[in-house]
Formats: C-alpha cells, structure tokens, sequence
C-alpha cells in the first residue's frame, strides 16, 4: 500500500472533523443517552439525543476513538440534525450499505459523510466508521419503543 | 548442537511474505507467534503418518501415538521442571485459567475470603477470578502499579493476610513488558497460607521457567504463543492441588469406571482431559519446544533484549512518543507499549500497515490497566527472537512517517 491509498482514507476532510469535531460535546436534558464501545480496540461513544415531534432537535456525542471514529460521528451528526427520525433511519441504512457492500457510489445524500467510503478498503477500519451511526440506531429504536409522549 | 540465532529467522516461512506490498515486520509476537518449519513439518507428518486417536486403540499405530502424546507431557514436564502427571493439556492459557478458578478456587474458598490480582491482568486472568468471586461471595482486591511501572510491591505485601486464599498474576506483562519477581510473591503468599496462580502466557518461551524454583501452585501457557500450534495449551498444578481438584468436564477417556448412577474417575492428569484432545497440535507443541531447546535461553534473550533496548531507545528519541511500562532493565520483556501524541494508536498502526509493519493497538485485552493508565488504548510493539535491526528500523521509519503524515 502506498501514501496515496492512505491519502485517500484520511483526506483532508477527515482529519477535519477528526480534529474539529462538530457537535461535540454533552447535552443538559438529552431524550436518549447511547453509551457504546467497540469491544475489540476500546472506542467508546456517548451519543445524546433530543427529539421533538419526531424529528432530530439536538445531537452532541462525547467519547474517545480515532480520526475514522471521530470524524464518522461529527459527520452523522452535521447530516442528521434537524431530520425526521425516518429520514435519519433511512441516512443510516445507507452508510451502513456503503461501508458494507457499495464503495464504488458513495452516496449523493450523505453529505461529508460519503467520503467515508474509503474505509471500505480498510476492512479493520469499519467498525470505527460504524460506530456512531449504529448508537444513533438505537437512539431511535428506544425513542420509538419508549420515548415520546 | 547449538542452532545459530541469526539464520532462526530463515525457519519461519512467513516471516518471508509481504503485506501491503511489504516485506512482512512482523511485531506482533505477543498476540501470537510465527511458526518455524520443524514444527509445520511435524504436524504434516502426524496427519500423513501418525493419525489415530489415543489412549484406546490396541493397534500398534495407537500405540506409538499415544507413546508420542504423553512424551510431550514429559517434554513439557521437563521444561518447566515438574512431574509429567502435574502436566494436564488444555485449550490454552484463557482454558488453564478458568479451570483454576471454576474447579480449583471453590474447594479452598471460603464467603469472605480473599482472590488477589492484580492491575495489570489480561482479561483472562481477571473475568474468571471476578466471576469466582460473586459465585463463592468472595473479595476480588487488586494490587496497584508504582511510579515506576512496577508492581506495588508494599502494597501486595500489605494486603496479604489469613483472609487471602489466591493470589493470581502475570508472569510477564502483555502490555507493559514487566517481568514480575514471582519467587518472592510465591514466598510472601505462602507464607499466609494462599495459592499462587501464574499466567505464563507472555514467559513461556522469552525466559527460563522453573516451577520448582518458582515454587507457585498453577502456572498456564499456551502453544501458540510458543512457536507452537494453536488450540493447545497447558496447565501445570501441583500434584497434590490437581488431586483436589474436581474434573470440569465430563466424557470419554478420563473414567476408571462407569455404572448407570455412578463413576470413577482416572487421577490427574487423565481426569481433566475428556474426550478426543487436540492430538496433532499436542505434538507440534513438543517440536516447538525442541525447537526453542535448540537456540538455548542464552541466544534467545540476549537477542530479544537487544531488540528491546534498540527499539525502545529509538522510539524514546522520537518527540510526542510516551512509552508505558517500567524503564528498560532486563527486568522488562520485549513488549513496548506506546503512544504518539496528537494520533490515535489505530490510526497509527493503519500507517504502519500501509508499509508491512504489523503491530497491535488497543486495550490488549486489559481495561482496567488502561484506565489505570488513563489511556483508553496504546500502540504495542513486541517482538521475538526472530525479529532483527531492520524490524526495528522499519518500525521507527513508519512512526516518523504517521508522525509526519499526521503533521503531529
Ligand atoms: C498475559 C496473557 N494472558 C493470557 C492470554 C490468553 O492466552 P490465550 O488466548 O492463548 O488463551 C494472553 C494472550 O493474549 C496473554 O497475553
């Protein structure tokens, strides 16, 4: 593997994120609070969502994991805020699509996202890339089963 | 004949094969280790001429089989100074430690009794005592680091009492490299009437291990981390502690005698061995530890500790490096642990993959030592004797270049 292979996995605009990340931080009065770690390298991620009226009001995420980790939730969270939760279920089935099956098309609705398409080349990296996106899953799944009114 | 440590390295056919277009540098020896030829070449021949099962054919190929089996329990026995029937064959280190705790811990401990163990436990040595202890309503106390990275010796001493029933630990470090002074430990135990249970996994094959000497109660290792096969590993218990010790499972092989409501058991070893054990790879692990007989302790730790100083000083030289672990004496293993700042140890190792350099980052299986350590994962570099100056080199060139890369 050569530098532009990993050019290509840490561009510019990962690093970005992985070093600025956006929404970064704690919520005061957070609807669901997702706590998850990636058994095999220790990241872990603190997720924390308000809803309102089933739309994503506010998303901040805490934690720690690498640039891909980092740089995937800023990501996720630019992408998903202000969506409706079916939006946003829809965003995560496509990314989770993306790092699985299809990195030739990297997603037109992802926004920064999409140029996480490049992990699909580091198979030991998709995990990190995935982490955010399956808590805010489960954000969701708990809001729907027992949040809300 | 002595067999010369710098052409071992031509033994070992991966060490020849790339990775990323790379040569291989191959700095993961304390996840597992490669294998030399004799030792492939041992389990070809087992499966083309050998293969049988054991201890019940009355043929004459059963027979020579099982003559080959147990004289790796007596290699095995010879190599740690002990009694072939204090050798008992298991899955490996994780299945040694376990069965210590499942089947060993329940017969000696008391409710409010004490396990001690120590912070930096690989899980292994750790979940199965945490377990033991909520099932039999015993203590589970940890002794701490001191500044140095050492074990807390003052405090291991201090909280040895009557109370304390097992002390479990590491011989070696997987993380931070610490060789732990066990013959004192085991004397200090002792004297308050606990058990000693070593984790071998990270000694057994980087220095001389004497059981004797050492004087502990348990001491477990496995074959891969040895030169040898996988799925086969090894539990040494003293005689008389194996002859308390129930069987944990049940089946073909370890029985005298079975009636429809009751059975016999077979003494230790036989008793903790049910079923069809893992045949071939009982016999790879005795060409593994020829093998390692033929390069002698002297080679192996001159050369392993060489690559430790090597490589440890260079990474200390590079600005943003933290290394973990207790300074470089020979008290320390060749197992470096470390951290650039500013890069996240993944991403770290993703670059040095990118040019063949496979090394470890992660928590290393143990949690609390990380959060002892306030780190939440490290990089680790350990290496075997095997391993040369251009390892070293190629190691310290692609952190220079995550470090440029990162512009950290
Ligand atoms: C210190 C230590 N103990 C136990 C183990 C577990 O060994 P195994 O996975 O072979 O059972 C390891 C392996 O990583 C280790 O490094």
């Amino acid at each position: 593997m050569n530098i532009s292979q990993l050019n290509d996995l840490y561009r510019q605009l990962i690093i970005d994120h992985a070093q600025h990340p956006h929404h970064h931080g704690e919520l005061a009065q957070a609807d669901q609070q997702i706590n998850l770690n990636n058994p095999t390298c220790g990241d872990v991620i603190d997720l924390q969502v308000i809803f309102e009226n089933e739309y994503i009001k506010e998303i901040a995420f805490s934690g720690d994991g690498c640039s891909i980790s980092q740089a995937s939730a800023s990501m996720m969270c630019d992408l998903v805020k202000g969506q409706s939760t079916a939006q946003a279920k829809q965003e995560i089935a496509v990314f989770l699509e993306m790092l699985m099956n299809n990195p030739d098309e990297p997603s037109e609705t992802l926004g920064d996202a999409a140029v996480l398409a490049a992990v699909v080349k580091f198979p030991a990296r998709i995990k990190c890339a995935t982490l955010a996106w399956k808590a805010l899953e489960q954000a969701i799944t708990q809001e729907e089963d027992h949040g809300g009114n | 004949m002595v067999k010369d440590i710098a052409t071992a390295r031509n033994d070992f056919p991966l060490l020849a094969t790339t990775m990323n277009q790379a040569p291989i540098t191959y700095l993961d020896n304390a996840a597992t280790t490669q294998k030399p030829q004799p030792v492939i070449d041992r389990l070809i021949k087992y499966y083309q001429t050998e293969n049988v099962n054991v201890q019940r054919g009355v043929y004459a190929l059963a027979q020579a089989t099982t003559t080959k089996y147990e004289q790796v329990r007596q290699q095995v026995a010879d190599f740690l100074n002990a009694q072939p029937t204090e050798i008992v064959f298991t899955r490996g280190t994780t299945t040694s430690l376990n069965w210590v705790a499942q089947s060993f811990a329940p017969t000696v401990i008391q409710p409010d009794d004490e396990i001690l163990i120590t912070i930096m436990e690989h899980h292994s040595n750790l979940v199965p005592w945490q377990i033991v202890a909520q099932k039999l309503g015993a203590r589970l106390r940890y002794v701490e680091l001191d500044d140095a990275g050492h074990l807390d010796l003052k405090q291991l001493q201090a909280s040895l009492t009557s109370r304390t029933k097992i002390v479990a630990l590491t011989h070696v470090s997987n993380v931070l490299g610490t060789i732990n002074p066990i013959k004192q430990i085991t004397t200090w135990a002792h004297r308050v009437g606990a058990y000693v249970v070593v984790d071998g996994a990270q000694a057994v094959g980087h220095l001389p291990v004497d059981v004797q000497d050492l004087d502990c109660d348990f001491y477990a290792f496995s074959g891969h981390k040895v030169y040898g096969p996988t799925g086969i590993g090894v539990l040494y218990g003293k005689a008389a502690l194996l002859a308390q010790m129930p069987p944990v499972e049940y089946g073909g092989e370890m029985i005298n005698l079975v009636t429809r409501q009751t059975t016999d058991f077979k003494p230790a070893p036989a008793k903790f061995e049910a079923g069809t054990m893992p045949i071939a790879q009982v016999i790879g692990l005795g060409a593994a530890l020829d093998y390692l007989t033929s390069l002698g302790w002297s080679q192996i730790m001159t050369q392993e500790q060489h690559l430790l100083q090597l490589a440890g000083s260079q990474l200390q030289a590079i600005p943003g490096v933290t290394l973990y672990g207790p300074a470089l004496t020979t008290a320390h293993s060749a197992v470096l642990s470390f951290n650039l700042a500013g890069v996240h140890p993944h991403d770290l190792a993703t670059v040095l993959d990118s040019q063949g350099v496979a090394i470890r980052a992660g928590h290393h299986c143990a949690q609390p030592l990380m959060t002892a350590l306030q780190v939440s994962a490290t990089a680790r570099a350990s290496f075997a004797f095997y391993n040369n100056d251009q390892d070293v080199e190629r190691l310290i060139t692609a952190v220079k270049m995550a470090k440029e890369f990162f512009q950290a």
